[in-house]
């Protein structure tokens, strides 16, 4: 069995972690690319949503390097996730692709669904086993989310930007090579000691919450590496979701004590009263939360169609002027022009300066949405 | 009288007769938007959100064109209308974006309806919907049966192949265009496939249906198929749909394509719609290997030119015609050989 999944920012990290402890074999789809997009457009239906073609195509890629099983989370709606895997699974065995399926998601009938589901990949070794290897993967998700926070708030104020940027791959990579709690401790300690240690501008920087769709705004290459750009217009970027509050929402269903979106569910209640599925509803939460605590602005993306984003951005104007926060919504998919996207973000950093400028100077601040 | 708004749009189209019997009972007179017409589609194109689907769009229209005509606007929020089941997250959220998007609106009765689970009820629905107007419990209960019996009536003309505007028309009293037997004479049978506000507004449609008839073929939905049908045909789906509208397409698709009564099948979808984006790509790839029926897919937004559409109808018509003048040369009408 050679096992698959597909890419969503550093979770592979997490994934080898998990699946090389079982002693499974991984077939690691290459880093997502033009090629990539090329093949899940090609392949996937016009108006499905931008991850479902991203993940399509490092499936097929998968496939082309040997990978015969693939493995990925599911859910039961509203969102369209839910139904990725099924549809995938026929567009793929049209292609001639027989590849096996294994879908994590809470059960729709037992338990034993999902036992069952872990059975098949983990053969004969012992549950005590698998709770060892999720415990690591989980410490390597952690790991990841302190450098990258680390990272983010860095990146406006280091003047050497190339070196933090080469010292942000190194620790990923070193993660990675971890064999153990004890050394994964140690890079992180060392990487963030050599990041703070970078001659940094003195400040003060404008500060932006990213919210939206998750797999978004935790994958580079479908929100074209906004974080970074961002950075280098000067602005600190405090994201609204990371990986292990993904991780711990979505495979284990908020039983972990981290910091997750809970919370936003309340603050978004007088604009959105229920769920809709996706993260709509932490995207109106998160944007009030931002706004509470002083943020310059909110930046939301999402893939385009994509349904939970579109109710919580046909909801973003009332909060913003609510609480006089700019917000700029993103809606990211294959037919987005870079060029575009540079310059709504130069517009947008502008438009935040000045009107902290203009607070600073003790006027009102005027509400803007685009 | 207290009067209340009802947007013709959406799940209108399932649930009037039910609401209208309800709310004529408790005594509050309904007021329903106009049918669609260039001037709702534009005010609700303008006050929606651009990256919103045609049918929201619309919505956004036909809650405008009853601002200032009524004392409330029922948009009941509709997270789930069976068990294990959503319809959009889109309809989860209608209410807080109407209410985000648009100055001086009536009160809104957004009450939310959701039957996901086994313990909450139609009823239980009903009753808080009615205690809106009334303290009355005696004539709330009144009400609600008076909501079954019309709801059961509905469907039992749907199942004898009424089509879901016939009977709507028929209980707004424009006119008795029902007859005794349904339609049932005209030499072709499509099985028509898509959502019920699309498939049944005539504007959004461009007619479709009335185009269907006037070229001499009988048309059959989804909504003309009992309920035990449809669970029967999803039963063996790798997974269970989560979208009650997706789940009874895809049930009605799987029951037309067996059939051999039929002569064509086609299936409308509006630009945008997430869960039809998922769902018509399977749908499309079965009626392709699973299916010997003629099958098309048209694609409306608001851009959408009759003509365009007109051009591809008449063609797909004309090739059922000749399919059926020669159909003793062909082979025998293929059975579903393959089901997931
Ligand atoms: S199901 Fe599709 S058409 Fe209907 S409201 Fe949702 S996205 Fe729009």
């Amino acid at each position: 069995m050679k096992i698959t999944y597909p890419h969503m920012g550093n979770l592979y990290i997490v994934i080898r972690a998990l699946l090389e402890s079982l002693g499974l074999e991984l077939v690691l789809p290459p880093p997502t690319s033009r090629r990539t997009v090329e093949l899940g457009v090609r392949h996937a239906p016009e108006f499905a949503c931008f991850p479902f073609k991203l993940n399509l195509g490092n499936f097929i890629e998968a496939y082309e390097l040997g990978a015969d099983t693939i493995l990925m989370a599911g859910g039961v709606g509203p969102c369209r996730f839910g139904y990725y895997a099924q549809v995938q699974r026929e567009i793929l065995e049209d292609l001639g692709y027989h590849m096996d399926m294994v879908v994590l998601e809470p059960p729709d009938t037992s338990w034993r669904e999902l036992r069952d589901k872990i059975r098949y990949l983990i053969g004969r070794k012992s549950w005590w086993e698998v709770i060892k290897a999720i415990r690591f993967a989980w410490f390597k998700a952690r790991a990841v989310d302190v450098v990258e926070e680390q990272v983010l708030y860095l990146r406006p104020r280091v003047q050497q930007t190339l070196e933090l940027e080469k010292l942000y791959r190194e620790a990923l990579k070193k993660i990675d090579e971890a064999p153990d709690k004890k050394s994964l401790d140690r890079v992180v300690d060392h990487y963030l000691a050599l990041m703070k240690g970078l001659p940094q501008k003195p400040g003060p920087f404008l500060r932006v919450g990213l919210v939206g769709e998750f797999f978004t705004v935790l994958e580079p290459f479908a929100n074209y590496d906004i974080e970074r750009r961002l950075g280098s217009l000067g602005v600190e970027v405090n994201r609204s979701i990371y990986l292990s509050a993904w991780i711990n929402e979505h495979l284990f269903r908020g039983l972990l004590r981290v910091k997750g979106l809970e919370h936003t569910k309340e603050l978004a209640a007088p604009y959105l009263k229920s769920f809709v599925g996706g993260h709509g509803r932490e995207t109106v939460g998160s944007t009030v939360d931002y706004a509470l605590q002083g943020y310059d602005g909110v930046i939301h993306v999402a893939p385009f169609t994509c349904m939970p984003e579109i109710v919580a951005h046909s909801i973003l104007p009332a909060v913003s002027k609510d609480y006089g926060i700019p917000t700029l919504t993103l809606y990211l998919d294959e037919h987005s022009g870079e060029a575009g996207i540079v310059t709504r973000l130069e517009a947008f950093v502008d438009l935040m300066a000045a009107r902290r400028e203009r607070k600073l100077k003790g006027e009102a601040g005027k509400w803007i949405f685009t | 009288m207290t009067r209340v708004g009802i947007p013709r749009a959406l799940l209108f189209y399932y649930y009037y007769p039910m609401w209208k019997a309800f709310f004529t009972e408790i005594g509050v007179e309904i007021v329903v938007s106009p049918p669609t017409n260039k001037r709702i589609l534009e005010e609700g194109l303008k006050a929606a959100l651009d990256e919103a689907c045609l049918p929201v769009k619309l919505y956004f229209g036909h809650v405008l064109a009853l601002v200032g005509k009524v004392d409330y606007l029922f948009v009941p929020r509709i997270i789930s209308a069976e068990q294990k089941a959503y319809i959009c997250p889109k309809f989860m959220g209608l209410p807080d974006m109407l209410r985000a998007r648009l100055r001086d609106l009536p009160p809104i009765i957004d009450i939310p309806l959701d039957l996901r689970r086994p313990e909450n009820t139609l009823d239980d629905f009903l009753k808080e919907v009615g205690h809106v107007f009334t303290r009355d419990r005696y004539l709330i209960k009144r009400a609600i049966e008076a909501a079954h019996r019309a709801d059961q009536r509905f469907q039992e003309l749907l199942v004898k192949g009424y089509l879901v505007p016939e009977v709507i028309e028929d209980l707004q009293g424009s006119g008795s265009s029902r007859k005794g037997v349904a339609q049932n004479w005209r030499p072709l049978k499509i099985g028509l496939l898509g959502h019920p506000y699309n498939i049944y507004d005539p504007f959004i449609s461009m007619d479709l249906i009335g185009k269907l008839h006037r070229m001499a073929a009988d048309v059959i939905t989804g909504d003309n198929l009992p309920s035990a049908v449809i669970d029967e045909q999803t039963r063996f789906l790798p997974k269970r749909l989560f979208w009650s509208l997706s789940r009874k397409l895809v049930g009605a698709a799987l029951k037309f394509f067996e059939s051999e009564n039929l002569d064509g099948v086609i299936y409308l979808t509006s630009f945008a719609c997430g869960p039809e984006s998922l769902v018509s790509e399977l749908v499309t790839r079965w009626a392709k290997k699973n299916s010997s029926l003629p099958f098309m897919l048209l694609t409306v937004d608001e851009h959408t030119g009759e003509a365009g559409m007109v051009t591809r109808l008449e063609a797909f018509i004309e090739m059922i015609r000749w399919r059926k003048r020669n159909e003793d040369h062909l082979s025998a009408y293929g059975k579903l050989v393959h089901r997931y």
